[in-house]
């Protein structure tokens, strides 16, 4: 009940003064408003690269030729051949299934027009490995490998590519570096992978590539999915033996092929970005205290302007805890407000900035909790100073204040 | 007023439970306030005894300086003595701390000022309300007895007013509905017509000798001889020090 009282006079005072309590605020509004921004753009880039790594596949680990192991100078000789993706394939048994690829930007034709595209020659279970979905017609199969059979799947975007309607490719006939092939199955949209835009793929049966199109027996690629129950690192020293083996390298001399995680990769990234989130909040909350110093000048001027007031309360029998509290709620009420406004001013910003330069944002609940809490311990802790100024007041020296 | 108190501590008292059994309201004895201003020293209450026993009326007259708005701060506990004992309805206020002086302030005085010191934002009726909020008095309660205080000094109808909408005595009637709206054990009133033209301030004593006939303490300071006619006992004041302490025959 009292502290109804000093909620209806801290109203009614912030109400005397309102363009000198907005001013006040908009300290404290900015503050939280770019806190709540920098922190949701900080959970927009962490959360977008999460997709990311979800989007790899869990457990798939790619082995390379090329010495991506070698100190110095890197090779690009292809030394991965179809015999190492069929040795992992029977020894390893920490691999569940090996995906094997031969892959190249082609000149690809539709009618008159003409595209630059990601063509991966692989194996069929690349579909089931990856989790892609088909959105219309089939998968090739390993009979049509065998066979050399000049069919392809296409990302979903390869048919915008083209002009074309996405249902509309299929059946089409395209042709990569000259040779026709028939589009037989349409996938899914799938989105960025890595630094792949994976949408705009086409996918052809491994030996057609090697003999057709390529004109070569080696591999620039095999994946591995760790199979169940084994971790990546048992994996990776796994493949690594098998190949070492396979290559014949002795004892003491490098791999000429690397193996990797591509998540790794991925949380060095994240870890990085949650670093620039937290330096983002920090450099957003100087201005929070900054907009705290405000409301203590503020609360200092009302404190000199109302001495009287207190005077009076104290005569009535006001304790200097009552009037303590009153300013004390005041400037409170003042951060309180400021912070609301802040969070919807911040929450607005991330919207539009998700709109306009298409980033991703996220406004966590726990980041609109902690501004919160942050404007209210800004108001506690701005407000203490002026507050206790005004209860310290001897009552008859305040009533006769001018 | 650029003006320091020095304070010593207070004599401790002598004879506790002999003076206060005497059934004043009011009882001072040597009671001492310095001020000092630049390099001199002003003793603006210079050892006042001073007993005042319920239901009087007492006109505290002097001439400026001579201490007499102090001696009524201080038994207001606005002001703390430097020296001396103030006994209040039995209790020795000048040796309280903070919370007990806000406490007697609340319950036991009602305090009527010169510039009647209303909260300017606030209307007629929560100017009343606001002692009894520090009294922690539950809102139904408090608005009832804020109106029957409004009522008592014939303000009923401008209740929701703010004071900038009331007449100088208006106010002024509003500041004594506020003193008596606690039901103090003595109203105080430093200059109450000072601010007032003659009728108004006439008004306003007659309101006083109201409450007086009704059994109300009444401790008023001025310097006008009409307002201290009005008292049935008027105590003069000069350098600190009582001058006279009579009985005015009229009333």
């Amino acid at each position: 009940m009292l502290l109804g009282e000093m909620i209806a006079v801290a109203l009614q005072s912030i109400r005397a003064n309102l363009f000198r309590g907005f001013l006040t605020m908009l300290g404290i509004i900015i503050g939280v408003g770019s806190v709540i921004t920098m922190v949701s753009l900080g959970s927009g880039a962490q959360q977008a690269i999460d997709d990311q790594i979800d989007k790899l596949g869990a457990n798939i680990l790619s082995i390379s030729s090329g010495g991506m192991m070698h100190r110095g100078v890197s090779q690009q000789t292809s030394t991965l051949t179809i015999d190492d993706a069929r040795a992992i394939a029977a020894d390893a048994e920490t691999v569940a299934a090996v995906v094997p690829e031969k892959s190249s930007r082609l000149q690809v034709k539709l009618g008159n027009q003409n595209e630059n595209l990601q063509v991966v020659g692989t194996t069929p279970n690349f579909k089931d490995v990856n989790g892609y979905e088909l959105a219309a017609g089939s998968n090739y199969t390993r009979a049509d490998g065998a066979a050399k059979r000049r069919f392809a799947v296409a990302g979903h975007g390869v048919a915008a590519k083209f002009d074309t309607e996405t249902e509309g490719l299929l059946g089409e006939t395209l042709y990569m570096n000259g040779i026709a092939f028939e589009v037989v199955g349409i996938l899914e949209p799938v989105g960025q992978v890595g630094w792949r835009n994976v949408d705009e793929q086409l996918w052809i049966p491994l030996e057609t590539a090697q003999f057709r199109v390529f004109g070569t027996d080696t591999l620039d690629r095999i994946n591995a999915q760790v199979a169940p129950g084994f971790t990546p690192d048992e994996a990776i020293i796994d493949l690594e033996r098998i190949m070492r083996r396979e290559h014949k390298i002795l004892p003491g001399k490098n791999n000429d092929f690397g193996i990797g995680d591509p998540t790794q990769f991925f949380n060095v990234r994240a870890a990085a970005t949650s670093i620039f989130a937290a330096l983002l909040a920090g450099i957003a909350s100087i201005s929070l205290i900054v907009g705290g110093i405000g409301i203590m000048n503020i609360m200092l001027v009302t404190v000199t302007e109302r001495t009287r007031e207190v005077g009076i309360r104290k005569a009535l029998g006001a304790t200097r805890l009552n009037i303590l509290m009153q300013f004390l709620v005041e400037s409170l009420i003042l951060c309180l407000l400021g912070g609301v406004v802040g969070i919807l001013l911040g929450t607005g910003v991330s919207a539009a900035i998700a709109q306009f330069a298409g980033w991703q944002t996220i406004v966590s609940p726990q980041a609109v909790a902690i501004a919160f809490a942050f404007s209210a311990g800004v108001g506690l802790f701005f407000g203490i100073w002026p507050a206790r100024k005004a209860a310290n007041l001897n009552p008859i020296d305040a009533l006769r204040y001018e | 007023m650029d003006a320091t108190a020095i304070h010593t501590p207070a004599r401790a008292p002598e004879s506790a439970g002999a003076v206060e059994s005497s059934g004043a309201v009011i009882l001072t004895r040597g009671l001492r306030r310095q001020y000092r201003m630049g390099d001199t020293v002003i003793n603006a209450l210079d050892g006042v005894d001073l007993s005042i026993r319920p239901g009087e009326y007492v006109a505290i007259m002097g001439p400026s300086g001579s201490g007499k708005s102090t001696l009524m701060n201080v038994i207001g506990c606005l002001d703390s003595p430097d020296g001396g004992e103030y006994w209040l309805n039995g209790q020795l206020a000048s040796s309280m701390n903070d919370r007990e002086l806000a406490r007697v302030r609340n319950r036991e005085i009602g305090f009527v000022f010169q510039t009647f010191n209303l909260l300017q934002r606030a209307t007629a009726l929560h100017n009343v309300e606001v002692p009894l909020i520090y009294s922690g008095i539950a809102r139904k309660e408090r608005l009832a007895r804020a109106v029957e205080a409004m009522r008592q000094v014939g303000l009923e109808s401008r209740l929701d007013h703010q004071p900038n909408e009331l007449s100088g005595g208006q106010r002024q009637r509003v500041a004594v509905a506020r003193a008596l709206v606690t039901r103090p054990s003595i109203l105080l009133a430093d200059e109450p017509t000072g601010n007032l033209d003659s009728t108004t301030a006439t008004e306003i004593l007659e309101l006083f000798d109201e409450l007086h006939r009704a059994g109300n303490t009444i401790v008023l300071v001025t310097h006008d001889r009409k307002v201290g006619e009005h008292a049935e006992r008027v105590v003069r004041m000069l350098d600190g020090r009582v001058q006279s302490d009579t009985r005015n025959s009229t009333s």
